[in-house]
């Protein structure tokens, strides 16, 4: 849990830093937006609208049936204001009604409202009463600011060649540096030496000559101790890494598979801060985690249709998208219509943790009762933009954590006995789940 | 001198003009290497281009490439659900509650499902009063998966077709036959379904001219007619033998399927000693059934002296003087006490008859109004039983008349249980329409004009109605696998009801079983029991028959009366793993041993030592120990079968018997196909024949699981005594711990001086034993296919159970007394001294008596917590946990085997095979359908593995789990092993000894406890509780 509160509050930071960000780079920009707005609308101008209160209004509210530009459950509602007034002529009143209570419009047999109750399927808009006018103002007046033209990606495009860069360049020249200097030193010692053999038969000085003895590696065969000793080495250095190569036979560390659909756990588990067991409901009850089905996908996909996070210049924001529109296609789930067409295509993912099957391991075991966290054995999945296998998934593994881990034992009744019975036996307080019995064959193997 | 010795290997050396020793100096091999059949072409020897060369090539390439691919793993796919059903969690079971109602057998069951597959069949311990799941039914999950099923409706052809197209043939046909006033038949099993006989008025309503037939393959007409002349109702009296403490039976195998079974686990409640108390048991019969196993007095009498012993008994009880003539005087003896008894008892006396004669069941009816019996409840009848053999045969007239216009079957097989089935198939030429409700191509269906594809019953619903006012509930558990419809549906389609049969029923039992209350609650708990007025009409045609009250004591004294057979008289039974033979197809079945023969895969003949010997049939026991016999041909009023011999201790001298249930033909797969088809003989719907038999040529193999038959008087591996002892002596007297000499002093052998290993703490934590209540156990068998499904363990085939091969974790043991009794062994045995009398007296104890004592033993890993297969495994693959299993790492076996050698109960499995995707052993196990009834939490074994019992180590840690999880203790009761919780017969019972109050550290402390062989020491985690027979005479 600490793991995710951090990535959450490192996700705000960021989201802080970019906000700030775009005011000063787009100040200009946006100041000329409003007063063209203060043009254009003359109703928001009149009253004291927040548009960023309006903001925080709609994504609490509205966001899970309407988009500002996109037709979802309910209408696209850029502009929604002027819009009812100049086609259908209908004023902020008639609009307070409907948020509030859109049935009792519905009923009083309102043409419009009964027109656009029919157009949706009969889908009664949920009644909002909580909302005061000054609520409903903030909302209008952020419906009504213009599209914004995509800043993050101008952002993106002009530090990014700059930002990578730098490094790069200092390491190359650190390098160069530093090779001249060796080359020069060596020319220098080179020099050196010549000068001095030069002054020597200048001086006529003899130089001794190097006296031929036997050669390095023939003294080395003729030692028969040390040929033993070396042979000794290599075999037990082939042993090592023969039994270093059989035993890493079927033990997948690193397995990192391409999906039929490519699922960032980044963006899910580390950007969003969703629970892992918000989706992998089931490593809470069941020996196994999981993988969702795709209809807990669409419990937010339905209203997420596009990815407005980070990019890279591998995994652009079309990739991104194009990855939920496989969603969309395997879920049968049609966006423009907003409704499920019956044509679903479930997803076959590629299995990353293989455990063999005569080792039974359960989920709960160790999710619900031993409140083990997920990224323990499953590695740092909230980075991880492609899964992958972090763990060996070795027995060896198994009994190291077995070995080490105490057992959680506080407000679980069924422990109490024999903890208390066990401690004083083993003389200690906290008990391994060795010591409970967890290295028994049996308990793993049936 | 020594070299004009000559050695000679066998006889025929010593003619020098020996033609074969001639040949066989110049050939060593006897028979002709078989070369020609690979290198005598020569044409294609040439054409190949593989050199020598090249192919030494191939191989190791091959060899390489296999074993560098070998260390590649596959890629594994994980396909999850699009949308997720909100009540399956992948990895947790679902149970629901349905009811078994197949025409034979009827009970309440919970089916345990994995991912939306029903997995496993367990008792629904709510059902009290509906029976318990037998093997049968613990089996019935298989035919789920069964791969030959009918998967579309058909047409005789074998063409498939549509069920629209099916719906506007039969309706059309059956709108213009009823035009035509033409009879139209229903042929069905006993449903014993409220809605369905709803549904069937319905449809005589709308079509007129319709009959209804119920059709039981074993009849019970007998019984359901002297009821319904005694009573006005069609069924059968109920008995609750809990509150019997005296029963006497005659010829009534009521432990296992007379008049609808699920009589056992009341009776066994009664058998275990309380407060020096346990019924008594007397059982007159002819062919050695369970329950006459499991009597404290079996008296072998054939059918015909059945039928006076009936009538004496019932004189003797209730006054009514009756003439009997023509009875020995031991069996008059044993009447005279039996009825004594009986009259002592009073209300507490029960009498039961399996006689099929409706003066018979008369009689018995009588004897318990005149006792007043409390364990005979005439007023909530059993209704699983309908069937009227007289409209049956009246059936198979009109059709051979030409009268049937159309005739519907459903749950029924007609063209195999009809003894005259030849009429039957020429009878249903002259119909116009005729169609099967079916799950297989089986003997009737492929001679009908439709296959209409039938659901499992675990793909349907239903309603059943057991007794009068017990209502159950069927509901499907899986979706239905293929194109099926259930016959009530196609009833609903035929009256033009547009209702689904699930809101058919809902509606009727809103209407006239509920009575408000909650239709989902009864759904949940399967079971609904009712105020007893509640009545469904009835929609058989019973009227033809004669209801004329039989005035008391006319009844015994036309008994009494009946002419004696001359010859051998044949009584045909059903079989505990076959029954009616519904279920052929089931390998698990197929391997189940019967509790009597310990016989798989077959049915014989069984027949008295004495009749063998006259008529000259012989068993013997070939090399590898395992048995033959010889074939004998039975022949009733000119039909002849070809039948395999099985020499019965216990049979009645004078009698034979004969299984129903095999033999089948078509429908099932070709190595099912076995055993003969006994309906041929059951003629006029009778169980008993007057036979003739005489030897036949040939001898048959028999795959037995158990070769020797007697205990040969060692008593510690069944203890036993008698009510009298036990009441009136100590512990030491009859249940003693065996004592070792340790400096000459005696010790017990559970004293740890005496022991070779250390002791263990186990005092920590949980410690698991299993009770085996030898008293309370009947040998039925349920939980040796409970422990089959449960554990994923492999079906081997008759040639393999022939060669000891067989891997049932849990056997049944089932030993006969060589002397008249156990205790009688014990003491030859003692008294047995000096080489002589040795030789001869052991050679003599190997035969079981004539009329022999049977004991049952249900036998798995005793979990021994100083195992001496531990001790020997030289890769530790069989180890010890704190909770008292024995463990056993199947991947780290590497089948040395000697696990198996030193284990002295015998009871580890080695896999001599692969058993699973195996075309050699072409069972569940080798099909994808078929497999998907493993449990997923067990492994399925691979070759070379040992494997045996865990104790159901899954489910202790599945409990132990989700205790955890809620953070709770556990309640005595919750650990449960899967043949504990299949008994129902209260004989297993499984638990944690260091929880001090449960109730099996309670038996642990039991007088009666004792260890299988404790004179070994190897402290065994199974204990079993000494059998107690109540052998006091009047």
């Amino acid at each position: 849990m600490k793991k995710s509160y951090q990535s959450l509050e490192a996700n705000l930071t960021n989201n802080m830093r970019q906000v700030i960000h775009r005011k000063l780079s787009n100040n200009l920009l946006r100041f000329s937006l409003i007063i063209l707005i203060a043009f254009t609308t003359s109703i928001s101008a009149q009253e004291d609208c927040d548009p960023v209160k309006g903001k925080s209004l709609f994504n609490a509210n509205c966001a899970a049936c309407h988009q500002l530009d996109k037709k979802m459950t309910g209408p696209a509602l850029r502009n929604v204001e002027q819009r009812l007034a100049d086609d259908e002529g209908l004023d902020r009143a008639w609009i307070y009604a409907w948020i509030r209570n859109s049935a009792g419009v519905i009923k009083s047999g309102d043409a419009y409202a009964n027109k656009i109750y029919n157009e949706y399927g009969g889908a009664a808009m949920t009644p909002m009463p909580q909302l005061s006018d000054q609520d409903i103002c903030d909302i209008l007046a952020y419906t009504a600011e213009e599209k914004a033209t995509p800043p993050s990606g101008g952002d993106t495009a002009s530090l990014s060649p700059v930002a990578p860069v730098e490094p790069g360049i200092s390491n190359e020249i650190i390098l160069g540096a530093l090779a001249i200097l060796f080359m020069l030193l060596a020319i220098g010692l080179y020099l050196v030496n010549k000068t001095l053999r030069r002054f020597a038969s200048a001086q006529n000085i003899e130089l001794p000559e190097e006296t031929k003895g036997t050669p390095l590696w023939k003294a080395f065969v003729q030692n028969q101790f040390l040929m033993i000793v070396v042979a000794i080495f290599f075999l037990l250095a082939s042993a090592y890494y023969v039994y270093g190569y059989l035993s890493q036979i079927g033990v997948d560390q690193g397995y990192q598979p391409v999906q039929p659909i490519h699922f960032s756990h980044k963006i899910h588990a580390g950007d969003n801060g969703i629970d892992c067991k918000y989706c992998h409901s089931s490593a809470r009850v069941s020996k196994t985690s999981g993988i969702p089905s795709l209809n807990i996908c669409m419990n937010c996909h339905k209203s997420i249709y596009e990815y407005n996070g980070e990019t890279s210049p591998e995994y652009s924001k079309e990739f991104y998208d194009g990855e939920i529109q496989k969603l969309y296609a395997a879920a049968g789930w049609s966006d423009a219509d907003q409704q499920y067409t019956g044509n679903s295509q479930p997803v076959k993912w590629v299995r990353i943790h293989n455990l063999p099957d005569f080792a039974y391991f359960n989920h709960s075991q160790h999710v619900t009762v031993a409140g083990v966290e997920c990224q323990t054995c499953h590695g740092p999945v909230e980075e991880m933009e492609v899964m992958y296998q972090h763990a060996p998934l070795t027995m060896g593994w198994c009994i190291d954590c077995h070995r080490t881990t105490n057992v959680d034992v506080k407000d679980n009744a069924y422990y109490t006995k024999i903890h208390e019975e066990l401690s004083k036996k083993y003389g200690v307080d906290e008990l391994t789940a060795a010591q409970m019995g967890g290295l028994e064959c049996g308990k793993c193997h049936y | 001198m020594s070299s004009n010795k000559k050695y000679w290997k066998s006889v025929e050396e010593l003619n020098e003009n020996s033609s074969i020793v001639e040949t066989l100096k110049q050939n060593e091999f006897v028979a002709e290497i078989p070369t020609d059949e690979f290198l005598g072409d020569k044409e294609t020897l040439e054409a190949t281009s593989t050199t020598r060369r090249d192919f030494l090539k191939y191989v190791g390439f091959s060899t390489a490439a296999a074993s560098l691919a070998a260390c590649e793993g596959p890629v594994k796919k994980s396909i999850p659900y699009v949308v997720q059903p909100t009540e399956i969690i992948p990895g947790v079971a679902n149970y629901y509650a349905t009811t078994i109602a197949d025409g034979f057998d009827f009970a309440s069951v919970l089916v345990k499902t994995r991912e939306g597959r029903p997995i496993k069949i367990e008792n629904n311990t709510m059902a009290t009063t509906n029976g318990s799941a037998n093997a049968r039914v613990n089996a019935s999950v298989l035919g789920l998966y069964d791969s030959l099923r009918v998967q579309s409706p058909k047409r005789k052809d074998g063409e498939s077709i549509s069920w629209s197209t099916f719906d506007s043939e039969t309706t059309e046909k059956l709108t213009n036959i009823a035009a035509a006033n033409k009879d139209i038949v229903l042929l069905t099993q006993t449903f014993a379904s409220p809605s369905t006989s709803k549904l069937i008025s319905e449809f005589k309503d709308k079509f007129g001219n319709v009959r209804h037939v119920i059709y039981d393959a074993v009849s019970e007409s007998a019984a359901l007619d002297a009821y319904q002349a005694k009573y006005g109702e069609r069924g059968l009296a109920n008995y609750d033998f809990s509150k019997a403490m005296t029963i006497v039976s005659v010829g009534a195998d009521f432990l296992s399927d007379w008049q609808g079974g699920g009589f056992d686990s009341g009776y066994s409640k009664n058998r275990v000693p309380d407060h020096g108390k346990m019924s008594r048991h007397i059982q007159f019969e002819s062919n050695m059934s369970l329950t006459g196993a499991n009597a404290d007095k079996r008296v072998p009498l054939t059918p015909s002296q059945q039928k006076l012993a009936l009538a004496k008994l019932y004189s003797l009880v209730t006054g009514n003087n009756v003439t009997v003539n023509g009875l020995s005087e031991s069996v008059e003896t044993a009447i005279a006490n039996a009825a004594s008894q009986l009259r002592k008892a009073g209300s507490n006396g029960v009498v039961v008859t399996g006689i099929n004669d409706v003066n018979a069941q008369t009689v018995a009816l009588e004897i318990n109004e005149f006792l007043g019996s409390k364990a005979f409840d005439a007023k909530t009848p059993i209704k699983t039983r309908q069937g009227n053999v007289q409209a049956v045969a009246q059936l198979v007239a009109d059709m051979k008349a030409g009268k049937v216009g159309a005739i519907i079957m459903s749950g029924v097989n007609p063209v195999y249980t009809l003894p005259n089935a030849a009429d039957f198939v020429e009878g249903l030429s002259k119909t116009e329409l005729s169609v099967t409700f079916s799950m297989k191509v089986d003997e009737t269906s492929s001679e009908t004009q439709y296959i209409a594809a039938a659901p499992h019953y675990l793909e349907s619903w239903g309603d059943v109605e057991f007794k009068k006012g017990h209502y159950a509930l069927t509901q499907p558990t899986i979706r239905p696998l293929f194109d099926t419809r259930q016959f009530q549906e196609a009833l609903l389609k035929w009256t033009g009801n547009d209702m689904s049969y699930h809101d058919y029923i809902k509606e009727a039992w809103g209407t006239t079983i509920l009575g408000g209350s909650s239709f989902n609650k009864a759904l949940h708990d399967g079971v609904y029991v009712g105020s007893i007025d509640t009545v469904v009409e009835d929609t058989t045609d019973a009227d033809a028959e004669d209801t004329a009250e039989v005035p008391s004591g006319n009844a015994a004294r036309t008994l009494a009366a009946s002419t004696q057979s001359n010859g051998l008289e044949l009584t045909l039974y059903t079989k505990v793993g076959m029954g009616d033979g519904q279920q052929a197809n089931n390998p698990w079945l197929q391997e189940f041993p019967d509790p009597i023969t310990r016989t798989s895969w077959d049915n014989y003949l069984t027949i008295s030592k004495a009749d063998a010997d006259a008529i000259g049939l012989t068993n013997t026991h070939v090399a590898n120990g395992a048995l033959n016999g010889s074939y004998a041909n039975v022949t009733v009023n000119g039909t002849s079968l070809k039948v395999p011999v099985m020499i019965q201790p216990g049979q009645a001298k004078g009698s034979v018997g004969l299984s129903f249930g095999y033999g089948r033909t078509l429908g099932l797969k070709e190595e099912m196909q076995t055993g003969v088809n006994a309906y041929a003989l059951y003629q006029g719907f009778n169980n008993v024949q007057s036979v003739t038999i005489e030897p036949a040529a040939g001898e048959h193999e028999f795959a037995s699981v158990q070769l020797h038959n007697t205990l040969m008087g060692r008593g510690d591996i069944i203890k036993e005594t008698t009510l009298e002892i036990f009441n009136t002596k100590d512990k030491k007297y009859w249940n003693a711990v065996p004592v070792v000499s340790l400096n000459h002093v005696e010790t017990p052998v559970t004293s740890p001086e005496v022991d070779l290993w250390d002791e263990f703490d186990r005092s920590i934590g949980h410690h698991f034993n299993l009770s085996v209540d030898l008293n309370a156990c009947t040998g039925c068998g349920a939980c040796v296919i409970a422990c089959h499904a449960e554990n994923n363990v492999p079906v081997v085939g008759k040639t393999e159970v022939r060669r000891s091969r067989d891997m049932h974790w849990l056997r049944i043991d089932r030993y006969y007394s060589s002397e008249t009794s156990f205790e009688g062994d014990n003491e030859k045995k003692e008294n047995i001294s000096g080489l002589g009398s040795s030789l001869s007296e052991f050679g003599e104890m190997e035969n079981a008596s004539e009329n022999p004592q049977v004991a049952f033993q249900p036998v798995m890993c005793q979990h021994c917590n100083h195992a001496p297969c531990e001790t020997v495994c030289p890769v530790a693959a069989t180890s010890h946990g704190r909770q008292g299993q024995n463990h056993m790492a199947y991947n780290r076996c590497v089948g040395t085997r000697y696990c198996a050698n030193n284990c002295p109960y015998k009871v580890r499995r080695f896999n001599w095979f692969l058993y699973n995707g195996n075309d050699e052993f072409d069972y569940h196990m080798n099909d994808d359908l078929g497999r998907m009834v493993l449990n997923p939490d067990v492994v399925v074994r691979s070759r070379g593995v040992m494997e045996k019992c865990s104790m159901c180590i899954q489910m202790t840690q599945k409990t132990i789990l989700d205790a955890k999880r809620d953070g709770r203790q556990i309640k005595d009761g919750e650990f449960q092993t899967a043949c504990s919780a299949a008994c129902s017969n209260g004989a297993m019972t499984f638990g944690d000894i260091n929880d001090k109050d449960s109730k099996v550290a309670k038996l642990k402390e039991d007088n009666r406890m004792y260890h299988l062989l404790e004179s070994v020491g190897t402290k065994p985690n199974v204990q079993y509780q000494t059998k107690v027979r109540n052998t006091t005479e009047a």
